[in-house]
């Protein structure tokens, strides 16, 4: 079982040393990585799902437990323990999402034998992820955006059963960020995300805060920001219910103004 | 002289996962030629010459089935290979017809599947992949983890021997162990022979004569040099 993954600084864009040195993720910790575009967030998650070995770009290092990870993490992606989830990873499949889902878990059980029961809580963790429902009778290729990202998480962590898990600007896609987060605490993992919303680095138990493609700082959460995440989070509400609002063709009035200001 | 012969269907990233190979051989001493068998347009040959200083050569296949051009010009490429003082000849062969696979008894055999072409080329493309000693799985990036996973299972119910890499060929991240194999391949010697048999047809390769060398056969027969197309008896 893993309990910690170590990255160990290499350099940025100017081939200076990053000012962090290292970062260690704990098992159970839930981190995001910010900076503007461009910084090097996504290079900072591609080091980490290749276990990087000096020989990437940044000369970033991975350890696990403290020591480089086993060629069989690279080898054969069910011993692998990251599962990394972009904005451009996509089911290309044509299956049905049931048939998907059964092939996968059959793949992953050493007998072939697949327990329903794995299938449909995959599907039930999904439906909470999102709000449009994933029906296992959709064909995966059907699926939009937000139900794509969805399933592609709920299946790395129910049927992939993937300790550790890299997620890059999913918000961007139609996820539930809070029942996300709420939902995803409830499984011993690490969770990395890649993001620009406010909400879920507060949430977080720490932060790296990327500049010209290096790791410049380490922020721990305090209870200060724990707290501004709720006053966040009744704004982004607000903001969330002017979107829906316009999305389903409504008109605002100017009383509104005044309750906004 | 050390033989890699690497097929996989058309874009999948075999010359990618070659420039990698080829920029790892040399810093690791080995001297490394290059042949591409392409049936009717090529430029890897040029691109790998002016960027590694290497010698390299093309030959178009035409009419001929490239895996069986190959079989006719490969003897003569290890000759070339030779007198241009290569130490590991690299094949990169355009796989199409799914019936035969280029690969020889002695050599090393590669395969370049695109982890995007989905999860049922594993079961689609036979000798390719099922004779195959190593099979390279390219743009991992751009599937679902679940695919991905499904996919290795596939090649591995197709061909259980064989030893499956999962590469990013952009980056070149995963390729050292295909470069420690093949440095750990011995040399051809002596008569090279095709490692699979080949479908029922119409030519002498077709027909089952596997001896390496166009001059082991007659019909439709082509040399590394001069673009002959017919021989007699």
């Amino acid at each position: 079982m893993i309990e910690r993954i170590t990255l160990t600084g290499g350099r940025g864009k100017d081939g200076r040393a990053e000012q962090v040195a290292s970062v260690d993720f704990a098992m159970g910790n839930v981190v995001s990585i910010v900076g503007p575009t461009g910084s090097g967030k996504t290079t900072l998650i591609s080091d980490l799902e290749l276990f990087a070995d000096g020989s990437t770009p940044t000369g970033r290092r991975v350890l696990i437990d403290g020591v480089t990870p086993p060629a069989e993490y690279r080898e054969d992606p069910s011993q692998n323990p990251i599962a990394l989830i972009t904005q451009h990873t996509s089911f290309l499949s044509d299956l049905p999402v049931g048939d998907f889902l059964r092939i996968h878990a059959g793949v992953r059980s050493r007998d072939g034998v697949v327990a329903e029961a794995v299938v449909s809580q995959t599907l039930a963790f999904a439906n909470q992820l999102t709000g449009e429902p994933v029906l296992p009778a959709l064909r995966m290729t059907e699926l939009s955006g937000g139900q794509t990202r969805a399933l592609l998480i709920a299946d790395a962590v129910v049927i992939g059963n993937a300790p550790i898990i890299l997620l890059d600007e999913i918000e961007n896609a139609g996820i539930h960020r809070m029942k996300a987060l709420e939902l995803l605490r409830q499984y011993r993992k690490i969770f990395v995300f890649v993001t620009h919303d406010p909400y879920i680095p507060l949430l977080s138990d720490f932060r790296v805060v990327m500049a010209a493609g290096a790791m410049t700082k380490v922020i721990r959460s305090g209870e200060a920001e724990r707290r501004l995440a709720q006053r966040v989070r009744v704004a982004d509400d607000l903001l969330a219910g002017f979107r829906e609002r316009i999305r389903s063709g409504g008109e605002f009035s100017a009383d509104e103004l005044e309750a906004v200001a | 002289m050390k033989l890699a012969i690497c097929a996989g269907p058309a874009t999948c990233g075999k010359t990618s996962v070659l420039r990698h190979t080829t920029r790892k051989l040399l810093a690791r001493g080995s001297r490394v030629a290059f042949l591409k068998i392409d049936v009717q347009y090529a430029e890897e040959d040029e691109e790998l010459a002016r960027e590694f200083g290497i010698p390299t050569k093309k030959v178009y296949s035409g009419e001929l089935c490239p895996d069986h051009c190959n079989v006719m010009v490969l003897g003569e490429a290890l000759e070339w290979a030779e007198r241009e003082a290569a130490d590991v000849l690299l094949v990169e062969t355009a796989g199409l017809c799914l019936r035969c696979s280029p690969y020889v008894d002695g050599g090393l055999g590669i395969v370049v599947l695109e982890a995007t072409s989905g999860m049922n080329l594993p079961r689609k493309i036979g000798p390719m992949l099922s004779l195959a000693d190593v099979a390279v799985v390219t743009k991992i990036d751009r599937v679902s983890q679940a695919e991905r996973e499904v996919f290795r299972a596939r090649i591995l119910d197709a061909a259980p021997d064989i030893r499956v890499r999962e590469v990013n060929a952009l980056h070149g991240i995963g390729i050292d162990p295909l470069v420690e194999r093949m440095r750990a391949t011995p040399d051809v010697c002596g008569e090279l022979t095709l490692r699979g048999n080949p479908p029922v047809g119409t030519c002498t390769i077709c027909v089952g004569k596997k001896t390496v060398g166009w001059k082991s056969h007659f019909g439709v027969v082509r040399p590394l040099e001069n673009q002959t197309f017919y021989r007699g008896e």
